[in-house]
C-alpha cells in the first residue's frame, strides 16, 4: 500500500506526459469536418471552360469522385498540384476542381501553366458554396462515394505519401463498393 | 530628438488609422444588434483559431460575419445560426463546446480534479490528527520529558 502511494504520482505524471505529447503531435489546423458521412451539399455552379454550362454534384451519382478546392492565389495548391496531376494520370476516378474565390482568367492561366488534372472545374467566385462545404483554408479535398456521400476530407496539400498510403487505398475501397 | 519622438508618435497614429477597418451594419432594432454581437463573440474563426469572429480580420471571418448578419436579417434566431455554422464547420466553431460524450472530460475534468484534491486533503489532515493521538504521552513519560528539558527546576509543577 505504501509502495502504491509513491508510485501513483509517477503513474499519473506519465499518463499526463503521454496525453500532452499526443496533443502536441496533433495538428490543430485540421478540424474534423462534420460533413464526412453526409451527402454532398447540393449546388449549381458555372464551369470554368464554358461558364454557360453548369456543374452540379448529382451529375456524378454512381461514380467515385473527388472535389478538390483550389485557387490560383493559394500557395499550398501549387505544392499539391503535381500530385494531383499524377493521380489524374492513373485515371482512377473523376476529378472535379472547385475554383474558390478566384477569377476565371487567373484560374485558366494557372491551369495552363501547371497542367490540368481536372475532368471539370466548377467556379465559386464569391465563396458561397465553399461556405456550405465548410471550406476554411484551401487546399481541401473531399472524396465522394457512388451514393454521393462524402467519405473523407483531406485538409491541406496532398503529399505523395498521403496519395500512396491513404488516398489510393481509399479510392480503391470506394470503387469496390456497390 | 524631441521632434523625432513626435514624428515616431505621429507615424504610429498613422498606422492605426490605416489598420482600423470599420464594418457598417444597419440593424432593424437593438435586439438584433445585441444578438449579432453575442454571436460574433461566441463563434470562432477557423483560420485564426484563437480569435472569435469579432476579433478576426481574416477573409473567412468577414464571410462568416456577413453570413451571421444576413441570417439575422432574414429573421433567423440564434439557435438556427449556430446550427447552420456547426453543420458546416463542426463543434470547433463554438467557443463554448457542447456537453456530449466526447467533451465530457472537458466539462467535468476541473470538478473531477477538485474532488480528487479535496479528498486527498481531507485524508492527509485526518491521518495527521491520528498521528497526534497516538503520540500522546503518558503521565510518567510526560514527567520524564519535563525533567530532561528543564533539569534545573525538577520539582516545579509536576502535574502540568
Amino acid at each position: 500500500m505504501l509502495k502504491l502511494k509513491f508510485i501513483l504520482p509517477f503513474i499519473i505524471f506519465s499518463l499526463l506526459v503521454v496525453l500532452l505529447f499526443v496533443g502536441l503531435s496533433n495538428d490543430p489546423r485540421k478540424v474534423p469536418s462534420p460533413l464526412v458521412g453526409k451527402p454532398t451539399p447540393g449546388f449549381e455552379l458555372p464551369q470554368l471552360k464554358d461558364p454557360s454550362k453548369s456543374f452540379n454534384p448529382d451529375m456524378l451519382k454512381g461514380k467515385v469522385w473527388l472535389l478538390n478546392i483550389w485557387a490560383s492565389w493559394c500557395s499550398g495548391c501549387r505544392v499539391e498540384h503535381p500530385i494531383l496531376n499524377e493521380l489524374a494520370k492513373r485515371k482512377m476516378l473523376t476529378m472535379v476542381g472547385f475554383n474558390y474565390k478566384d477569377t476565371n482568367d487567373d484560374a485558366t492561366k494557372w491551369l495552363a501553366q501547371f497542367g490540368n488534372p481536372y475532368d471539370v472545374v466548377a467556379t465559386d467566385q464569391d465563396g458561397s458554396v465553399g461556405f456550405d462545404y465548410g471550406v476554411y483554408g484551401v487546399p481541401e479535398t473531399f472524396f465522394i462515394d457512388k451514393k454521393g456521400i462524402i467519405r473523407y476530407k483531406h485538409i491541406g496539400p496532398v503529399s505523395y505519401k498521403d496519395l500512396t498510403e491513404k488516398l489510393i487505398p481509399l479510392i480503391k475501397q470506394l470503387k469496390a463498393e456497390t | 530628438m524631441r521632434s523625432f519622438i513626435t514624428l515616431l508618435f505621429l507615424s504610429l497614429v498613422q498606422i492605426n488609422f490605416v489598420l482600423a477597418q470599420v464594418e457598417f451594419r444597419t440593424f432593424k432594432n437593438t435586439e438584433q444588434e445585441r444578438q449579432y454581437n453575442v454571436l460574433i463573440d461566441e463563434l470562432r474563426c477557423l483560420v485564426c483559431q484563437n480569435q472569435n469572429l469579432k476579433d478576426s480580420n481574416s477573409d473567412l471571418a468577414k464571410d462568416m460575419r456577413n453570413k451571421v448578419f444576413s441570417m439575422l436579417s432574414d429573421g433567423k434566431n440564434k439557435d438556427d445560426i449556430v446550427e447552420h455554422m456547426v453543420a458546416r464547420y463542426g463543434d470547433f466553431v463554438l467557443y463554448k463546446p457542447p456537453f456530449k460524450s466526447i467533451t465530457l472530460l472537458l466539462w467535468i475534468g476541473p470538478l473531477l480534479f477538485f474532488v480528487i484534491a479535496f479528498v486527498s486533503v481531507v485524508r492527509i489532515v485526518k491521518s495527521r490528527n491520528q498521528d497526534e493521538v497516538t503520540t500522546k504521552l503518558s503521565e510518567a513519560e510526560h514527567q520524564r520529558a519535563e525533567a530532561l528539558l528543564n533539569p534545573s527546576d525538577k520539582n516545579k509543577d509536576k502535574t502540568a
